[in-house]
C-alpha cells in the first residue's frame, strides 16, 4: 500500500515533467531534448538552495532556470536556425556540467530543509509514518492540479492559442502577422519551466538530489504522455493535459506494481518495466484489430443471408 | 497601392540549378483595382506573390505597398496588411484549432492583450455573422476543427481569415483550384463580394483563362519572370481566350502548349 501511495506522489510530481513534454511534443510539435537538462538544473537548483534553508525561493528559482533552459534552446532553434533536435542535445549536454558544478557534487542532502516538511509542520505537525506519505501524495496531486489549471487557462489565452497554432500550422500563423520565433521560444520556455519544476519537487520529495536522478526522464516523459493518450485520448488540450498526467500516474503504477512482486529481481526491473509500457501502448493497435475481426464478422453475416 | 520596381531574383545563383525566377519585373497596381495574373507553369507567379509577401528578399529592386517600402521587412511584420490564399487548402488554417480559433488568431492583426481570453463571447457572434453570410452553415460548426471541414469549407474560412480586418492587398493563389466545380463557383463568387464590399487591392493568379478575362478589371501575363502583357479594362472587354493565346505565342515565338494552359 505504502509502495502505491508513493507510486501515487511520484505520479503527480512527474506528471509536471510530463505536461512539459506534452507542451513540447504534442502542441509545439519539436521533439525537445533539453528535458533532461532543465530536469537536472530544476533539481540541483532547488537542492542547493533547500540545503541551506531557502525552501520556497528554491523552487521558484528552479522554476526560472529551467526557463532559462528553454530559452537557449529556442534561441538556437529560432536565431540561429540550429536543428530542433540538436538544439535540445548541446542545451542538454552544456546544461550537465553546469548542473555539476551547481551540486558541487554527485548528490547531496537537502538537510530535511523540504517543502513537504514545511508543509506538513504548518498543517499536520504530529502525524507521521502512513499519514505523513497520503498527506506528501496530497500535496503533489494539489501543485499538479495547480499547474493543470493554470495551463488550461493559459491555452485557451490569445498568446497560448498562438503558441498552439505555431505547432499546428507555422506558415499560417506568420501569415496573421506573429512573430513565430517568439511563440516558439516562450513555449520552450514553459515546457522546460514545468520540467524543471518537476525536478526541484522530486528533490524536495527525495530530501536529496543525485546527479543522475535526470538520467532516463526524458524517456519516462514521452512514455507517460503516450501511455495517457492511450488511456484518454488526445480530442482536445484539456484532455491531453489530463492525460499527460494520468499517463505519468499510469507509469508510476506500472513500476510499483513491478517493484511489489520482484518478478525475477531488481536487476530485471527495466526490463519489466519495458515490457509492462509496451504492452499498455500496444491497447489502442489491439482494440482496433478486434474491431476489426468484429466488422468482417459482422458482414460476413450480412452476405450470407 | 502596390508598386514593384526592378525586382529581380535568382535562385541557386552560381550553381548549374541557377533559375531566374524574377526579372527585373515592374508592377504598379492602384488602390481597388482587382488584377488576374496567367502565366504557364514556372513563369514566376507564385515568385513574385512569395517577393510580396518576404518569403525571401529580393537580389535586386524594391517592394512598396501604400508609401511604404516594404522590401526587407520581416515576413509576419508585413503579413499585418497582406492576406493571402493558397491553392492548398491545408495551408491558410491550422487543422487542430477550431474554426473560431483560426478567426481569433486571424482577428488578432487588429487587437490587445496577449493575455486575454482567445475567443471572446461579442467576437463569437461577429464570427457567427460573418460566416453565416456565406450560407456554407458553417456558422453553427464554430467549435469544430478546422481540419475535419471539405476542401471548400476550409477555403471559405481561409478567405474570411484573410479579410476579416480588410488587408491593404489581397493575394489569391489559384485559391480555387483545388476544389469542385460548384464549390471553386461558390468560393469565387464569395471572393468577389468580399473583393468588391471592401474595396480590396486584390492580385488573382489563375490557369483558368476564361475566369481571368472576366474577372476583376486588368489581367496581366508573366512568362519566364516577368510580365510580358498587361491588358486593361476597355482592352480586355472583347477579348477572347484565342485572342490571349494567340498574343502569347506571337510574342514568344513558341506554340502555346493548350493543353496546359486550358487545364483548370
Amino acid at each position: 500500500m505504502q509502495l502505491y501511495i508513493t507510486a501515487l506522489q511520484e505520479g503527480f510530481l512527474y506528471g509536471i515533467m510530463a505536461l512539459g513534454i506534452f507542451i513540447s511534443l504534442r502542441i509545439l510539435n519539436i521533439p525537445d531534448l533539453t528535458t533532461e537538462g532543465s530536469f537536472g538544473f530544476g533539481l540541483s537548483i532547488a537542492a542547493v538552495l533547500a540545503a541551506k534553508g531557502f525552501v520556497i525561493t528554491s523552487i521558484l528559482l528552479a522554476v526560472i532556470a529551467g526557463a532559462a533552459a528553454g530559452f537557449t534552446t529556442g534561441f538556437l532553434q529560432t536565431k540561429l536556425s540550429i536543428h530542433p533536435v540538436l538544439a535540445g542535445i548541446i542545451t542538454m549536454s552544456g546544461l550537465y556540467s553546469i548542473n555539476l558544478l551547481c551540486l558541487g557534487a554527485a548528490n547531496m542532502s537537502l538537510n530535511d530543509n523540504t517543502l513537504f516538511r514545511v508543509m506538513k509542520e504548518a498543517f499536520f505537525p504530529n502525524s507521521s509514518g502512513m499519514d505523513s506519505k497520503i498527506f506528501y501524495a496530497v500535496i503533489s496531486g494539489f501543485i499538479c492540479l495547480l499547474i493543470m489549471v493554470i495551463l488550461i487557462w493559459f491555452f485557451r489565452t490569445h498568446f497560448g492559442m498562438c503558441i498552439r497554432a505555431t505547432g499546428d500550422n507555422e506558415q499560417m500563423v506568420r501569415s496573421s502577422s506573429i512573430n513565430v520565433n517568439i511563440t516558439k521560444t516562450a513555449g520552450l520556455c514553459i515546457a522546460n519551466a514545468l520540467v524543471a519544476l518537476s525536478g526541484a519537487c522530486i528533490a524536495h520529495a527525495q530530501n536529496y538530489a543525485d546527479i543522475h536522478s535526470s538520467n532516463g526522464t526524458l524517456v519516462v516523459g514521452l512514455a507517460s504522455v503516450i501511455i495517457g493518450e492511450a488511456l484518454l485520448g488526445k480530442r482536445s488540450i484539456v484532455i491531453g493535459i489530463l492525460s499527460a498526467v494520468t499517463g505519468s500516474i499510469a507509469y508510476r503504477f506500472i513500476v510499483a506494481f513491478v517493484l511489489s512482486y520482484n518478478i525475477c529481481g531488481a536487476n530485471m526491473m527495466k526490463l519489466m518495466c519495458a515490457l509492462v509500457v509496451a504492452v499498455t501502448l500496444s491497447i489502442p493497435a489491439v482494440k482496433n484489430q478486434m474491431a476489426v475481426l468484429k466488422l468482417k464478422k459482422e458482414a460476413k453475416k450480412h452476405a450470407d443471408h | 497601392m502596390l508598386i514593384i520596381k526592378n525586382a529581380s531574383k535568382i535562385f541557386s545563383k552560381g550553381t548549374v540549378n541557377e533559375h531566374t525566377a524574377l526579372r527585373e519585373l515592374n508592377l504598379l497596381v492602384e488602390e481597388g483595382e482587382f488584377v488576374t495574373i496567367v502565366g504557364s507553369n514556372g513563369a514566376g507567379k507564385s515568385t513574385l506573390f512569395n517577393a510580396v509577401c518576404g518569403t525571401f528578399l529580393l537580389d535586386a529592386g524594391s517592394i512598396c505597398l501604400d508609401d511604404r517600402n516594404i522590401t526587407f521587412m520581416a515576413e509576419h511584420k508585413r503579413a499585418r496588411h497582406i492576406g493571402r490564399l493558397y491553392q492548398d487548402t491545408m495551408k491558410g488554417t491550422a487543422p487542430n484549432l477550431t474554426i473560431e480559433e483560426n478567426l481569433a488568431l486571424a482577428y488578432s492583426r487588429s487587437k490587445r492583450g496577449p493575455f486575454r481570453i482567445a475567443v471572446s463571447k461579442k467576437e463569437r457572434q461577429l464570427y457567427r455573422d460573418a460566416l453565416a453570410a456565406y450560407e456554407m452553415g458553417l456558422e453553427d460548426r464554430l467549435e469544430t476543427k478546422v481540419g475535419l471541414l471539405s476542401g471548400g469549407q476550409r477555403q471559405i474560412v481561409a478567405l474570411l481569415m484573410a479579410t476579416l480586418v480588410p488587408p491593404k492587398l489581397l493575394l489569391l493563389d489559384e485559391h480555387t483550384a483545388a476544389l469542385d466545380p460548384a464549390a471553386a463557383e461558390k468560393v469565387m463568387k464569395i471572393t468577389k463580394d468580399i473583393v468588391r464590399h471592401n474595396h480590396l487591392t486584390t492580385l488573382m493568379i489563375t490557369h483558368n483563362l476564361k475566369s481571368a478575362l472576366t474577372t476583376g478589371n486588368r489581367t496581366i501575363m508573366m512568362d519566364g519572370g516577368s510580365i510580358i502583357f498587361d491588358i486593361s479594362e476597355e482592352e480586355r472587354k472583347n477579348m477572347t481566350i484565342e485572342d490571349l493565346m494567340h498574343m502569347y505565342s506571337q510574342k514568344r515565338h513558341v506554340e502555346l502548349d493548350n493543353d496546359r494552359m486550358l487545364f483548370s
